[in-house]
């Protein structure tokens, strides 16, 4: 569980990993609260299912049953576990 | 049964499904679609159970969680906490999932759960859920959440019956009121994880077609290609398929006019009904077909889910430009009315965002501008084939709308520039499953679009249009006149005044009067031309159309369209600016910004081209 942890924002189009957690950028950060209620939390399995054309952002992660489109400053709040996991 | 109707609210996430059933409920006729956000106020029905009892239904904008960041999801936790200004907290909660997603969805009916109200979870979408092979053990879900729960499908007739039956007997008993804290919300996703692993059997996260549908759509250059070509042929379209159409009415219209003109004697009364009526409405009625092609794609767009996915592709370059993605589905519905589309930018979280949005919505050129695109393009453009394939109108028209989107672009960057402000602004959008459009939807779409645009003509467009066929009647000539006699009449003198501001951009007097009415309604700018020209003797056979080809220049008309391409807005978008942000300030920058531009495009529009010709 303690393996190393990259960013979202890092990954590339396609690969799967699991959430370690969501960082403030600042303190009393809305976005970073806002990702943990929208299902970015510890376990929870992401697969970035596209890149935007034009700079390749923003990104569309798959979480769940859900497609969501974050920019890169807001994957950059994620951490992720590359390795895989059950 | 009671005297009393009992209160019952319609919440959850984001495009579950709750206009929807509120629609099937109540036999109302709100607005649906495939994307998050359609519903930005709170909505009231009424209907009347087997029972005999009154049941009041609220539909409440879509929310993620009680934390909420935009003004539409604030008006849902308000209602439901009871601290919307002069409404009782509901009776029944009602909280709607869509099944295919319910992991978020389940989430926020626990946070709906804590607030320790009667509770009903509808399981919408069933049916889309069945076909993706998803499991669901209703039972095992109702005992574990410790509230009933009931299966619908809210876009087939009947498919709420379960929850009409379960909303009509007992209230069931509500769950303990709990505190809402960041520690407690942190514990609501394992929660819902268990309830996931002890209910629900899923084959695959998503849906195979979808994710196929995406490779292409999403695609870093196809999909581009194919957001491009689905504009362009939307242009294309109309044209094609409304401008027939439109001529068909128009010749009506003329030929009744001619007939109506015979059998009533000559005079002030023949000369409204004959002038006015069907020259004037006559002229702008012909263009609700084109204008409901247009609708029909909007509609077949907003149904597909296809539109957040275009917002997706173009997010980078409205960063660019100080908007946002979600900027681009108000900026859209602008293409049918700014009214809407203002009230739209209430799902768009960040104040400075939303302000942006609202002041460049009006660029977007509103179908009322339409009939006037179409009737000059009608008059000044020929109908040539360029590379065999393109029809030179419907190229134009696409350039005019063009023209409004870049100057929407340049206005963002120039606002985003005076600002200076480097604070973050979140996207955060959902992508929505495809659905395939329901026919009943784009039926009710075009029926309210329809009937909106009937009502403005026997409305406002009327009384103008009588307006100005006394401007243009009264006062006579006086005895001896050498001019025709509308060169006495008031619309003359007006007309003549106003030339003196809007001569230098090549607009003759008809012109410039053209634009009062203009102000309260586009469409009414063709009715005026029309009532103008045929008062002053001007329309011969050949229709309005071809009176102005002969009394206008070609400058002075491609002037007129750059003109419509960035002119002020009409009054009620103004009032809509007024009300949505609360500041007159805002409406004077709104106003004042668009009549410069305009003033200065159709300027060196007109320059250019009077130098070229």
């Amino acid at each position: 569980m303690t393996g190393s942890t990259v960013r979202l924002s890092d990954l590339p189009k396609g690969a799967l990993a699991v959430v370690d957690r969501v960082d403030d950028a600042h303190a009393d950060d809305p976005i970073a609260q806002r990702l943990r209620d929208l299902g970015f939390v510890d376990g929870e399995a992401v697969r970035v299912a596209a890149v935007a054309p034009m700079g390749g952002d923003p990104l569309l992660i798959q979480i769940g049953y859900t497609r969501f489109a974050l920019r890169r400053a807001e994957a950059a709040r994620v951490s992720v576990r590359s390795e895989a996991v059950a | 049964m009671s005297a009393d109707a009992l209160r019952i609210a319609l919440v959850g996430n984001p495009n579950c499904g709750k206009t929807a059933l509120f629609n099937l409920l109540t036999g109302g006729r709100q607005k649906v679609a495939n994307y998050a956000g359609v519903t930005i106020e709170r909505k009231e029905g009424r209907f009347t159970a087997p029972s005999g009892r009154v049941l009041q239904i609220l539909d409440l904008p879509g929310a993620y969680s009680f934390d909420a960041v935009s003004p539409d999801e604030q008006i849902t936790r308000d209602v439901l906490e009871g601290n919307y200004p002069g409404e009782a907290p509901p009776d029944l909660i009602v909280c709607v999932a869509d099944a295919t997603n319910l992991r978020l969805h389940l989430r926020f009916l626990l946070e709906v759960r804590r607030l320790g109200r009667p509770v009903v979870l509808a399981l919408n979408m069933m049916d889309a859920a069945r076909r993706r092979g998803i499991a669901i053990d209703v039972a095992e879900l109702s005992r574990r959440l410790g509230l009933p729960v009931v299966e619908t499908v809210a876009v087939k007739r009947g498919g709420a019956r379960a929850l009409v039956e379960r909303v009509d007997g007992e209230l069931p008993l509500p769950a303990p009121a709990q505190a809402d804290d960041a520690a407690s919300r942190a514990d609501l996703h394992s929660q819902v994880r268990e309830l996931l692993a002890a209910t629900v059997s899923m084959p695959r996260a998503t849906s195979k077609l979808d994710d196929a549908l995406d490779r292409w759509a999403l695609h870093p250059v196809f999909g581009l290609a194919i957001l491009a070509g689905v504009m362009f042929l939307v242009f294309q379209a109309v044209y094609a398929a409304g401008k027939p159409m439109s001529d068909l009415i128009g010749d009506g219209f003329g030929w009744l006019g001619g007939h109506v003109a015979a059998l009533m004697p000559a005079g002030p009364l023949q000369s409204l009904v004959v002038d006015g009526i069907f020259g004037g409405l006559g002229t702008v009625l012909g263009f609700l077909p084109v204008i409901l092609v247009l609708f029909f794609f909007i509609l077949m767009l907003e149904e597909s889910g296809y539109l957040p996915r275009a917002a997706f592709m173009l997010d980078r370059l409205m960063l660019s430009v100080g908007l946002t993605g979600r900027s681009f589905i108000p900026l859209l519905s602008s293409f049918a009315c700014a009214i809407p589309g203002i009230m739209g930018t209430r799902s768009i979280q960040d104040p400075r965002d939303r302000l942006a949005t609202i002041l460049v919505a009006p660029l977007m050129t509103c179908s009322a501008r339409l009939p006037v695109y179409a009737l000059l393009i009608a008059a000044f453009i020929p109908a040539h084939r360029v590379f065999d394939l393109f029809n030179l109108q419907g190229l134009v028209l696409f350039a005019l709308y063009l023209a409004g989107i870049l100057g929407a672009m340049a206005v963002a960057w120039v606002m985003k520039h005076l600002h200076r402000d480097r604070s973050e602004h979140a996207l955060l959008m959902e992508l929505p499953a495809y659905r395939l459009p329901k026919l009943r939807d784009v039926a009710i779409g075009l029926y309210e679009r329809g009937a909106i645009f009937l009502k403005r003509l026997t409305g406002v467009i009327l009384a103008l249009t009588v307006l100005m066929w006394f401007l243009s009647t009264f006062p006579g000539a006086p005895a001896g006149a050498t001019l025709p006699a509308i060169d006495y009449s008031f619309a003359g003198y007006i007309g003549r005044g106003l030339a003196h501001v809007f001569g230098p951009i090549g607009f003759n007097w008809q012109m410039s009067l053209a634009l009062i009415p203009a102000f309260a309604a586009r469409e009414t700018a063709v009715a005026a031309l029309a009532t103008v020209y045929m008062v002053g003797g001007d329309v011969a056979g050949g229709g309005l159309a071809h009176a102005l080809a002969s009394q206008i220049s070609l400058p002075s008309a491609l002037s007129l369209l750059v003109w419509f391409a960035y002119a002020p807005q009409c009054m009620s978008t103004l009032a809509i600016i007024k009300r949505e942000t609360a500041s007159w300030r805002n409406v004077a920058i709104s106003f004042g910004y668009m009549f410069v531009m305009a003033y200065v495009a159709s300027l060196l529009t007109y320059q250019i081209a009077s130098a070229l010709t």
